[in-house]
């Protein structure tokens, strides 16, 4: 059986003017492997503003026409060029965009739900499931005549996670689901996931809150300057984290507040500046000679997919 | 030294207050972290407390003080998004040295790297910019710090290392934090006490 979506070595840049016109390549995602199945969740964990948004622009074939594109998107085995994008968006595949900006402000809210259709009997159809999928998340007859505006957070996150399931998809892309919210919402909008998932849904958690992603998910894949670091069983973020095996994301964990909020030298370089070698190596304490000059490419090690010359088994 | 807010009132409508009747103390030896849900006005309590919202009922004052307006104000407030708080046509040392001049031994633990004083703002990261934000802020005249939401923009890397040495050198110079966030875990670390922001505010 195949994979339900995969992607491989998927890479994206922009060219940018920065000094008159002078331009320069500014790479977000590089090399980028990983894959989900359905009745799974995998969560691709990365910092603000690390353009991870733009993988799930890229799967659904909406980035901007000035990125470059590099890697092969499959869906059940098949390659998704342009056209196969465009057919599979919205239907089998559906987006539950990051912000609430994403809803149109002069549009009632039941009308952007359904989407645009000029069939009487089908528009009909549509509103009904519309209603029903409404019911099932608690949102009220009231809300369909609503403008956006007129939502509270919460009840906007409902509403982008109904529209999204309008169409029975098979894959689910959520971008950022949980933040600006408070806890009894994050928590509600967590259930809604985990339930999807056991319908058999296969999803795509993009976030930068290790909590949503240590809750939902069953796997985490790990990104660090836009490089795939580890792809790792959520399990294995537990204890004092002696079953994650790259420097970083040990480190990531062992900072949690609620775990030891330990103190790792070091910052995250911009874009602008990514180093050569292995993206983490200017911070690592656990460096050897090739990851000055050397990419690491993603191997295997104990089950977890890694990008690391010196991985940390045996628990060090 | 203590800062006070007492029994602040504030309304963007009329009739519609979001601050009602707020008391606030802080040492200057202590992190008080104050939390509360999104939209409930913590924000709004920050700017009237560092002097950004001027209209409000009530009275901030330091050793029952006011605060004189004129001068360097002493409470700074350091925001969730630095990017939005810095002149994007000023390389970061002219956005640094707005406010002071810091040491580089400050520099150093702050981890700021001197070729980023010649950079854009727009060309560093985010937990970058916030290591300025935060040097920025402290300024020898400042007495009272206000974090809202200093760290939920970065990772957990990151937010260790602004906290520790925000931490260490407010209480080497004996300044006063408040530090709010929704993140319970992050305040049961770094702060002293927990206020939780809708028992205080009197709606």
């Amino acid at each position: 059986m195949s994979k339900l979506l995969e992607v491989e070595k998927l890479s994206i840049s922009f060219s940018q003017y920065f000094k008159g016109l002078e331009q320069r390549e500014l790479t977000v995602l590089s090399d980028l492997t990983m894959d989900v199945d359905d009745h799974e969740i995998l969560a691709v964990l990365g910092s603000s503003g690390s353009g991870k948004s733009l993988l799930a622009h890229a799967i659904l074939g909406i980035l901007p026409t000035n990125a470059k594109v590099s890697g092969s998107i499959r869906y059940k085995g098949k390659e998704m060029d342009d056209e196969l994008k465009e057919q599979l968006r919205g239907n089998v595949i559906s987006f539950i965009p990051q912000s609430v900006n994403n809803l149109n402000p002069l549009m009632k809210v039941k009308d952007q739900a359904i989407g645009y259709t000029n069939n009487e009997e089908e528009k009909q159809k549509l509103m009904k499931k519309q209603r029903e999928i409404f019911n099932q998340y608690k949102l009220a007859e009231n809300v369909d005549d609503m403008y956006p505006f007129q939502l509270s957070g919460g009840m906007a996150r409902k509403v982008l996670i109904s529209t999204a399931l309008l169409n029975d998809p098979e894959i689910i892309i959520a971008d950022e689901p949980t933040p600006g919210l408070d806890e009894q919402a994050v928590e509600e909008t967590i259930n809604n996931l985990i339930e999807l998932k056991e319908k058999g849904i296969g999803m795509i958690l993009i976030t930068h809150d290790i909590h949503t992603a240590i809750e939902t998910s069953d796997r985490i894949a790990i990104l660090y300057l836009g490089y795939v670091i580890e792809v790792t069983d959520t399990k294995n973020f537990s204890g004092e984290g002696e079953k994650l095996l790259h420097p970083y994301t040990r480190s990531l964990y062992r900072a949690l507040p609620e775990t030891e909020f330990e103190l790792t030298e070091g910052h995250q370089p911009s874009y602008l500046h990514i180093p050569k070698g292995c993206p983490y190596h200017e911070n690592c304490p656990y460096q050897v000679r090739e990851c000055h000059y050397e990419l690491p490419e993603l191997r295997e090690v104990n089950g977890t997919v890694i990008r690391c010359f010196n991985p940390l088994v045996d628990g060090e | 030294m203590y800062l006070n807010a007492n029994n602040i009132s504030y309304a963007y409508k009329k009739n519609k207050p979001i601050l009602k009747n707020l008391s606030i103390s802080i040492p200057d030896n202590k992190v008080i972290g104050l939390m509360g849900d999104s939209g409930s006005g913590k924000s709004t309590l920050c700017k009237v407390i560092s002097g950004y919202i001027k209209n409000y009922t009530g009275t901030v004052t330091l050793d029952n003080n006011l605060i004189e307006t004129k001068d360097f104000y002493p409470i700074q407030l350091i925001f969730q998004h630095p990017e939005k708080t810095m002149n994007p046509k000023w390389k970061m040392h002219k956005v640094l040295s707005e406010s002071w001049n810091p040491p580089q031994e400050l520099m150093d633990t702050f981890g700021l790297k001197d070729n980023w004083l010649g950079r854009w703002p727009n060309e560093l990261s985010g937990g970058e910019l916030q290591r300025f934000s935060i040097l920025r802020a402290l300024n020898p005249k400042t007495k009272f710090i206000i974090a809202d939401e200093i760290s939920t923009m970065l990772d957990a890397v990151t937010q260790v290392q602004i906290w520790d040495a925000l931490l260490d050198y407010c209480k080497q110079n004996k300044i006063g934090i408040l530090a709010v966030s929704h993140d319970k875990e992050l305040l049961e670390v770094i702060a002293d006490d927990i206020l939780l922001f809708n028992e205080i505010n009197k709606l």
